[in-house]
C-alpha cells in the first residue's frame, strides 16, 4: 500500500483556498467574485476529505456532501442576486453597489 | 497513484491560478472545470470515489452550467472584456497577493507540526450512505430544506 505525506494534502488545499481568496480581493467582476467563492469552498472540501483519508472514515465525506449542497444553495442565490444587480445597474462591477456609503 | 496525486494538484493549482488572472469570462469557466476534474481525481487518489462522482457530477456538471446560463443571459460581450483588462492591472494582485501569502505561510508553519503518512483505505459508497441514512439522517433533511430555500429565493430574485 503507497502513502501520500497527509502534510502535502493539506498544503494543497491550502494554495487553492489562498487563491481564492486572492481572486476574491482583486477582482471587480461579480461573477469572477463568485467563482472564486466556489474555489475556496471547493478547497475546504479538498481539507474534509483529505482529513477522511488520513484517518479511514466516512464522515469526511459526509461533510464534503454538505459542503456540496451548501455550495449548490449557495450559487443559486449568488446567480439569482447577479442578474437581478444586472438588471438594475447595467453593469456586472461590484463598486457601483457603494449607493448606502457604508 | 502517488505520482497521479502530485500531477492531478499541480494541473488542479495552474488551472485554479489562471481562474483569477484571466479577463475572458468564458475561458476561465472552463479553467475552473479543468481545476474541479483535477481535484475530483485527486479525491479517487484519496480513496473517495462516491466524492470524486460527485465532484464531477454535480460542481463540474451542474454547478458550472448554472454559470454559462447566467453569462448567457446576461451577455457580457467584448466591452465587458475591455473594462477587465483595465481593472486587472499587475498592482491589484499586490496586497491581497501579499496577505494570501501571509496567510498561506502561517498555514505551512502549522502544518509543518504534522508529520504522518496516510495509508490510502477506500471509503466507498455503501459507507458512506450507511452514515448518511444513519447518525447523519438528520443533517440530510436539514441539507434538503436548504436546497429548497436556495430554490425558492432563487426563483423569486431572478423574477421580473
Amino acid at each position: 500500500m503507497e502513502t501520500i505525506p497527509v502534510e502535502h494534502g493539506f498544503v494543497l488545499a491550502g494554495i487553492l483556498f489562498c487563491l481564492g481568496l486572492i481572486g476574491v480581493l482583486t477582482r471587480r467582476n461579480v461573477v469572477f467574485v463568485l467563482m472564486s467563492l466556489e474555489i475556496m469552498l471547493n478547497a475546504s472540501g479538498l481539507a474534509f476529505i483529505v482529513a477522511a483519508a488520513r484517518w479511514g472514515h466516512a464522515e469526511g465525506q459526509v461533510m464534503f456532501l454538505m459542503i456540496l449542497t451548501l455550495a449548490a444553495a449557495e450559487v443559486a442565490v449568488g446567480l439569482g442576486l447577479i442578474i437581478q444587480m444586472f438588471r438594475r445597474f447595467q453593469t456586472v462591477d461590484i463598486n457601483v453597489l457603494s449607493e448606502m456609503k457604508g | 497513484m502517488t505520482f497521479l496525486f502530485y500531477l492531478a494538484g499541480a494541473i488542479a493549482i495552474i488551472a485554479t491560478f489562471a481562474v483569477i488572472v484571466q479577463t475572458n469570462i468564458v475561458h476561465a469557466l472552463l479553467y475552473l472545470i479543468l481545476s474541479l476534474l483535477a481535484v475530483a481525481v485527486i479525491f479517487y487518489v484519496l480513496g473517495a470515489p462516491f466524492a470524486a462522482v460527485l465532484e464531477a457530477i454535480v460542481y463540474a456538471g451542474a454547478i458550472l452550467v448554472l454559470f454559462l446560463f447566467v453569462i448567457m443571459m446576461l451577455n457580457l460581450g467584448q466591452h465587458t472584456r475591455d473594462q477587465e483588462k483595465g481593472w486587472l492591472t499587475g498592482r491589484m494582485f499586490l496586497a491581497p497577493g501579499l496577505m494570501s501569502a501571509l496567510l498561506l505561510g502561517q498555514l505551512l508553519n502549522v502544518l509543518s507540526q504534522v508529520d504522518q503518512n496516510m495509508a490510502v483505505t477506500r471509503v466507498g459508497v455503501m459507507e458512506v450512505s450507511a452514515l448518511l441514512f444513519g447518525p447523519y439522517v438528520l443533517a440530510v433533511e436539514l441539507a434538503s430544506i436548504l436546497l429548497l430555500a436556495g430554490l425558492v429565493s432563487a426563483y423569486h430574485l431572478a423574477k421580473r
